[in-house]
């Protein structure tokens, strides 16, 4: 039962991107379609489940003044894995997301969860945790990047939907446009839940 | 009235002058700018005008309705911000380029903040830069003036500070239009936004507000000045590859920016001393842009660079409490 919740909390209730706001650099530099902010999500997941997992396991091993270093090499270790894996099989994503596959390893979502959850519970609940938490940011990912890319380029996920005679609008898939579309849309989420 | 505007510490003497006799002075003040659009360019700046000015309307009745407050429309603000942004438009702008405009200045560039004395940035040009930077090729198709005995629709050009950029990133020279026609570019028989063609007619609208008292002359003094003595040093230094004074000051959005843009009392320093730091700061900005930069024209970008900075000006330029002593160390 508290499984199922350590699981859900990530995914709306303590989301990273809404709730939390946390790991903000790829939420604003990625997310310029929809596939992006998938791939990056995805990546940003695997890391923090398998991180999660080796922290609980040797949470009882690792000195309390060095575990932020033994923190960020675990991570560095996975964010390793993780961009060779993508070079080799997702090439094109792998260059679209370019420097912010390597930054995965100082995203403060992960060494957050790793500081404030795994360190402190076992295998089991620690991989229900980085799980939910991964799926949540996955989701603020890919909520951001399609409503940039239908603006920005008048398609989502590359299907191009708006038809030739849509001018896309180029600040949604610049800088500017993210940090709007992520204002407009906690303005948003503010008011709904305010509401209930 | 909920949003008072209030320019020093206290005390105060009310002059009687209320929000919306302010706005309707400076919408008198840019009545010459208009006609003259309207003779150059005819029905399409008609229309761009038309859409801005009852586009930002319609919005600011949306939002007061959307967020449950009394209507503002009454004071004139979001008609004066329709016609700003009109005349920062090309007046081949199609109408969704104006209606999205009128709906990013009124929605997101003064709305979201709380309205009318809450925006950081001039609403017009927070839109004017959305829609430059958005749709660079719709934004940059200027029309040749064509008065209205002319007989053609529309001749495309380029605006003069469009072509100088060009001419000087392909040859390293000046073109010839930048050391001629300053007749024409006063009276406004060029190429651009609907508000950058007539100096003479924007200067007319500048001394009313000055003589009413609208705005104070630091800012655009300080901001054209600026312009005019850099501009001056580099035209002294190599006058084959940077473009007189002259060119600077009656070309582009310079002296709409000084006198409408600049002295916006909601997103300027209050002092006067803050003022003439705003304005140098807009002098220094434009004329960096427009030699250096990748846009040909940059006075709406110095103008909100510097309205990020006001608050700070303002704690620079705090006045002196009445009563209080230095302390002494």
């Amino acid at each position: 039962m508290s499984l199922l919740k350590e699981f859900s909390k990530g995914l709306w209730k303590e989301n990273a991107v809404f709730k939390l706001m946390l790991g903000m650099c790829p939420v604003l530099a990625v997310t310029t379609s929809a596939e992006n902010g998938l791939g990056m999500g995805l990546a940003t997941t695997f890391v923090l489940v398998c991180s999660n997992s080796v922290v609980a396991l040797l949470r009882k091993l690792i000195p309390a003044g060095v575990r932020i270093p033994a923190f960020i090499v675990i991570i560095a270790s996975f964010v390793t894995v993780v961009q060779l894996a993508m070079e080799a099989w997702v090439y094109d994503l792998y260059q679209a997301l370019g420097i912010f596959i390597p930054l995965i390893v100082v995203n403060c979502l992960i060494l957050g969860r790793a500081e404030a959850f795994a360190s402190k519970n076992p295998l089991i609940p620690a991989l229900a945790d980085g799980l939910g938490m991964g799926l949540g940011f996955t989701l603020g990912l890919f909520i951001l990047g399609t409503l940039r890319e239908f603006f920005g380029s008048g398609a989502i996920l590359g299907v191009n939907l708006l038809g030739s005679s849509y001018h896309p609008m180029l600040l949604m898939i610049l800088p500017p446009g993210a940090f709007i579309t992520l204002g407009l849309l906690l303005a948003l989420i503010k008011r709904v839940t305010a509401r209930s | 009235m909920e949003n008072q505007l209030y320019l020093s510490s206290s005390p105060h003497i009310h002059n009687g002058e209320t929000t919306d006799q302010v706005m309707r002075k400076v919408i008198y003040a840019l009545v010459p700018a208009s006609l003259v659009s309207l003779y150059f360019f005819g029905l399409p700046a008609l229309s761009v005008l038309l859409i801005c000015t009852l586009g930002c309307m319609v919005f600011e009745a949306l939002s007061c309705w959307l967020k449950k407050i009394p209507q503002t429309l009454a004071d004139g603000s979001a008609a004066l911000t329709g016609i700003l942004l009109a005349l920062n438009l090309p007046p081949s702008s199609p109408w969704w380029i104006s209606l999205l405009g009128a709906a990013i200045a009124i929605l997101i560039g003064k709305q979201v903040y709380g309205g009318l004395g809450h925006n950081p940035f001039n609403p017009a040009l927070v839109a004017r830069v959305v829609l430059l930077i958005s749709f660079p090729v719709q934004m940059t198709n200027w029309t040749a003036p064509a008065p209205l005995t002319s007989g053609f629709d529309a001749v495309t050009t380029a605006t003069p500070l469009g072509e100088m950029k060009t001419a000087v990133m392909l040859t390293g020279k000046l073109p010839a239009l930048a050391q001629s026609g300053f007749s024409d570019y006063l009276l406004g028989n060029m190429g651009g936004c609907l508000g950058e063609v007539s100096a003479l007619a924007l200067l007319l609208g500048g001394v009313y507000l000055l003589y009413k008292k609208i705005i104070s002359w630091h800012t655009p003094v300080a901001f054209i000045g600026t312009v005019l003595v850099l501009g001056g040093i580099f035209w002294a230094i190599a006058p084959e590859k940077y473009p007189s004074p002259l060119f600077h000051l009656v070309t582009g959005g310079l002296i709409l920016g000084a006198f409408f843009m600049a002295t916006d009392m909601v997103t300027s320093p209050v002092t006067t001393k803050g003022m003439l730091i705003f304005g140098c700061g807009c002098g220094l900005l434009t004329l960096l842009i427009r030699l250096f930069g990748g846009y040909p024209e940059g006075v709406s970008f110095a103008i909100l660079l510097m309205n990020a900075a006001t608050p700070l000006i303002d704690r620079f330029c705090r006045p002196k409490i009445y009563g209080q002593r230095p302390a002494k160390a």
